[in-house]
């Protein structure tokens, strides 16, 4: 099994078969992390360096284990304290680190297209770790991978996405794999931050969240940013759980076996009621989980297919 | 010589609207005849066989960079892009640091332009002091000293009283205001055309409503004040309809469109292209479609290229940092004339007409824009078959930004006759 691309940029790019091997790969690679010595040699001096332009703990410190999981060398570089800093262009950066030749490129970056625009500059692998409001590819597998664990398939899927959709990196990716590998995906939101557009993906669109939980057997919740809330695209925190946020009320007119997914960090109390956990199922921890098993077997395909891209 | 007999080209007459074999005899920078043919033994004779001859562009909308951004482009790289492209005359907006809202300003770009002796440059003021759209800058003043038009260009004049009086003001001297239509409490930190396919990318949209509320308001405040009023690039379907209806009941309205919203839509977005980011942006293939439609049927006036340069490091940036625009001025022509004109989609009269006499005529430039008797003998000759690679040995502007870099077109400008003087390319 081998994916004959050499940048990970998107979900939107890739086949279903391609989105297979990834969650098949990440099965096995998730037996590895069972194991008592949690490290094989499989990209053994090979140099993974992670580029993040934008604060991150969960994705940076996943991709970074995935990488140490599998004997890479890794390199971190952040907009703190670096040159990008002092001026230093995107571009310019990544010059001078791909003349110290490494492997794969992992990018964060608030600027939709960041990762594209870098993968034209370099022979390395460029991974898109999330780039501005457009993708997060990584996430996006890693949620899939999470609701097939639960739910043996994803062909068929009713998943319902809550929230700021419209700055949602997350929900663009999961609504290109989703729809790819056959699940119905509804998304859900106040207006300002789902606009119709998103019609056009092929998805269904529901202000009314009492109605868009009914018969749903995922039920993923988005984080609300509070800058938000200063661009006035809702009124208040309040008015927003009031009409949008998964209440333990709302989720009794969901289906029985409704499962609660979240890309974290949480806003408990405001996209999620805490309570609700007692309730009902929650995979969150599973997606972390998970999480490092995509990546793992992202560096792996992506970086090991080198050879076939040659 | 002092005489110079241009014999056997195809002369464009604009005027008449057809395109003929003519010989064009020219004497201390004006055309003294246009005759099937001239026999003048006195007389430099330039053969001008399988030749195309133009009367000389004029660009109503060009970002020369000076004063103040000289890396990216000064009156000199961008009069020689100019005068490379057919162009004679080129209308530089005001948006430069420190902006052109004075006299001052406006004569040192006169002089500038003199001192280079190229494509003349003609300077747009500001409409308000430093562009900040809250007091009118000193207009008549401007007027006085050069300037052919005021524009607030990169920002739209928010306050709807301070338009007007500019509209109102102007009038005592029959001055022009340039609208840059764009409500940007609309556009705040938009990147890109709002529409299912730029939300898709993850590009902040910018919408169309941001452009068609800007130009209706102003069209308004041109109804009652009586002023004259151009729209810069317009970009959308539905500013045309205003536009249209504003026209039908004779306002004082003109409009123009750049060359890459004629030819290119947001689908070129979908790799990022910085080179594709312009402001107002691209917008769909249908809006794209009925902006050559208004050009054909006269709604729009003008096609002038918002010539845009930036520095190489500042294109090849993320998207979202990139600055927004595109350069032209060194082949907007041939690259219209293969894509609209070979094609089919325009006539060469209605091409070089919208870029020659029908920006003469809003500019009020006297004897320019055709290929006349008693006219300023500023022409260039057009050879539709020899091909032109634009790259770096091509390009006379500083920039290189363009999408077209390292493309091919067939058409190329031999040499550009400006008030008398040649310029051979």
């Amino acid at each position: 099994m081998q994916i004959k691309r050499k940048d990970l940029l998107g979900l939107e790019d890739l086949t279903r078969e391609e989105i297979e091997i990834i969650l098949d790969t990440a099965k096995s690679m998730r037996e590895i992390l069972d194991r008592p010595i949690k490290k094989v040699p499989t990209l053994k001096g090979k140099t993974v360096v992670n580029m993040f332009f934008e604060p991150s703990t969960r994705t940076q410190s996943s991709f970074d284990l995935a990488a140490k999981r599998l004997s890479a060398d890794t390199v971190s570089v952040s907009t703190k304290g670096s040159a990008v800093q002092k001026g230093e262009s995107l571009l310019d950066t990544l010059l001078n680190i791909d003349a110290m030749k490494a492997d794969a490129f992992i990018v964060r970056h608030w600027a939709s297209g960041a990762p594209h625009f870098l993968a034209k500059h370099t022979e390395a692998a460029v991974i898109n770790a999330g780039d501005g409001t457009h993708e997060h590819p990584t996430q996006a597998l890693l949620d899939m991978l999470t609701m097939e664990d639960r739910f043996g398939k994803i062909e068929g899927l009713r998943v319902l996405i809550v929230g700021d959709i419209l700055h949602s990196r997350v929900a663009r990716s999961n609504i290109f794999g989703l729809k790819k590998m056959g699940a119905h995906v509804t998304l859900a939101g106040p207006p300002t931050l789902l606009p119709e557009y998103f019609k056009e993906l092929g998805v269904e669109i529901c202000y009314d969240i009492d109605e868009a939980v009914k018969d749903k057997d995922v039920i993923m919740a988005l984080r609300i940013q509070k800058e938000r809330l200063e661009e006035a695209y809702f009124p208040s925190i309040r008015e927003y759980r009031k009409y949008f946020g998964i209440t333990r009320e709302r989720l009794k007119k969901a289906s029985k076996n409704a499962v609660i997914m979240h890309p974290g960090p949480v806003n408990w109390g405001v996209e999620l009621d805490f309570d609700l956990i007692q309730e009902r199922e929650s995979l969150i921890l599973d997606q972390v989980t998970n999480g490092v098993a995509i990546r793992m077997a992202v560096l792996y395909l992506f970086i090991r297919g080198e050879k076939a891209h040659e | 010589m002092n005489r110079k007999l241009f014999k056997g080209g195809n002369v464009v007459d604009v005027l008449r609207r057809k395109v003929s074999k003519a010989d064009v005899l020219v004497e201390e920078g004006f055309i003294l005849a246009v005759e099937p043919s001239i026999e003048a033994s006195d007389a430099e004779v330039i053969n001008c066989d399988g030749l195309f001859i133009v009367p000389g562009l004029i660009d109503m909308h060009a970002h020369l960079r000076e004063p103040g951004e000289e890396h990216k482009e000064d009156i000199g790289t961008g009069t020689s892009a100019a005068i490379h492209g057919g162009y004679v005359a080129v209308v530089s907006m005001p948006n430069t640091n420190p902006p052109c809202d004075n006299r001052s300003v406006v004569e040192y770009i006169l002089r500038r332009s003199k001192e280079e002796d190229k494509a003349e440059v003609l300077p747009c003021g500001t409409i308000t002091k430093g562009r900040k759209g809250l007091e009118l800058a000193e207009l008549s003043d401007m007027h006085e000293g050069g300037a052919v038009a005021f524009s607030d260009d990169g920002s739209w004049v928010q306050h709807s009283g301070v338009m007007r009086r500019a509209l109102e003001y102007t009038k005592f001297f029959n001055g022009l205001i340039i609208s840059h239509a764009e409500d940007s409490t609309l556009t705040h930190m938009g990147l890109a055309n709002e529409s299912a396919l730029t939300t898709k990318l993850g590009l902040r949209g910018m919408p169309i409503a941001a452009e068609t509320i800007a130009i209706f308001r102003d069209i308004e405040l041109a109804r009652l004040t009586g002023g004259r009023l151009h729209i810069a690039h317009v970009s959308s379907k539905d500013s045309i309809e205003l536009i249209k209806r504003a026209k039908e009941a004779d306002i004082k309205v003109t409009a123009e469109v750049t060359p890459h919203h004629l030819l290119f839509d947001e689908n070129k977005l979908v790799d990022y292209d910085s080179n594709y980011k312009v402001n107002p942006p691209l917008r769909s293939a249908e809006d794209r479609e009925a902006l050559l439609d208004a050009l054909k049927k006269g709604i729009i006036d003008v096609i002038a290229t918002d010539h845009a340069p930036h520095a190489d490091f500042e294109k090849m940036d993320e998207f979202n940092a990139a600055p927004f625009g595109m350069i032209w001025l060194d082949f907007a022509f041939p690259v219209l004339y293969q894509s609209l004109v070979t094609s089919g989609k325009l006539d060469l009269i209605k091409l070089v007409e919208s870029m020659s006499l029908k920006p003469a005529k809003i500019l009020g430039l006297e004897k320019l824009g055709a290929i006349e008797k008693g006219y300023r003998a500023s022409f260039f000759a057009f050879n539709p078959e020899t091909e032109i690679k634009i790259d770096r040995e091509f390009i006379k502007s500083r920039a290189y930004n363009t999408p077209l870099y390292n493309f091919k077109v067939k058409g190329k400008i031999e040499w550009t006759l400006k008030d008398g003087k040649i310029y051979r390319h």
